[in-house]
């Protein structure tokens, strides 16, 4: 029941930002738009906890200046590698080990390592992320370390992180 | 309410420096997209092009955005383009992923270790192919 009022929020929220008008006849079509989808919704059976994770959100919005500054940091090395005369890159594949526990903080980490320019997630297999680096020296496992923590902390939450997985 | 919420906008925003930093992220965002199209063509294999179209993804993309929010007249425009934003951010690296997953998985090797000639990739390119 929860899972379907944050849902309702998001929607009406949705609706009110992108349509602007207050006018009755619009706020009714809003209010059986949200209804519908809300309905079809329950019907799909999207209403449990993997695809309404509202309770993560504020973790969200806590990692997002990091990765900001992440990739901010990896587009300059990138246009770099692009705008130098002589090619001069080294690209390597490796094998990143996750701690993350949960799919969602798993698709976190992979998003955020494809996110970044100059590395993409080519593979994922449980907790072993394959990712090809444009860098062989940026690409390292270590390099990712502090990315794993921060995506594990914004997708699983402080209480059920123990340890290594 | 719509005007309020202009007006509180307005308020906050209505010097000159809007006009200038909306500007100047615009520019960026350009800049560095140009420069992504001259990466894709430089590039030797798949998986390093893709890395440099990444870049008009993030930098690019979300400069722009950024830009165009700053210039906007209005609060339901920033809405929109914080949304826009926040697509581009989910949808970009999941088609990514999809795409190098797709290139993996059908057995594209990717080229490994240092190179700086562009002819030996070529070479090597045409002996995978």
């Amino acid at each position: 029941m929860i899972y379907v009022l944050g849902l309702a929020t998001a929607l009406v929220l949705l609706w009110l930002g992108m349509s602007g008008v207050f006018e009755p006849l619009v706020l009714g079509l809003g209010v059986v738009s949200v209804i519908i989808a809300i309905a079809l919704a329950i019907r799909l059976d999207l209403k449990d906890r993997e695809s309404s994770p509202y309770h993560r959100i504020f973790a969200f919005l806590l990692y997002t200046p990091y990765l900001i500054g992440e990739i901010v940091k990896a587009n300059i090395t990138v246009l770099k590698a692009i705008m130098s005369p002589e090619l001069d890159i080294e690209p390597s594949l490796v094998k990143v080990k996750s701690t993350c526990r949960s799919d969602l903080a798993k698709v976190i980490f992979a998003n955020s390592i494809t996110l970044t320019p100059g590395t993409v997630t080519l593979r994922v297999d449980d907790d072993i992320m394959l990712v090809h680096g444009l860098y062989e020296a940026d690409a390292q496992p270590e390099a990712f370390e502090e990315m794993d923590r921060r995506s594990s902390l914004a997708g699983d939450g402080p209480s059920t992180r123990k340890g290594k997985a | 309410m719509t005007e309020v919420l202009d007006t509180v906008i307005a308020a906050v925003l209505s010097e000159g420096w809007r006009h200038w930093v909306g500007s100047i992220l615009c520019l960026i965002g350009a800049v560095s997209t140009v420069i992504a199209a001259v990466g894709v063509l430089r590039f030797p294999d798949f998986y390093t092009r893709l890395h440099a179209a990444s870049v008009t993804d993030t930098l690019g993309a979300l400069t722009l955005l950024a830009g165009m929010a700053l210039l906007a007249p209005g609060i339901f425009i920033v809405i929109k383009m914080i949304l826009i934003g926040l697509f581009l951010v989910l949808t970009g690296p999941t088609s990514a992923h999809a795409i190098a997953n797709a290139a993996y998985t059908a057995g594209l090797e990717p080229l490994i270790g240092k190179f700086r000639d562009l002819k030996d990739e070529d070479e090597g390119e045409s002996e995978n192919g």
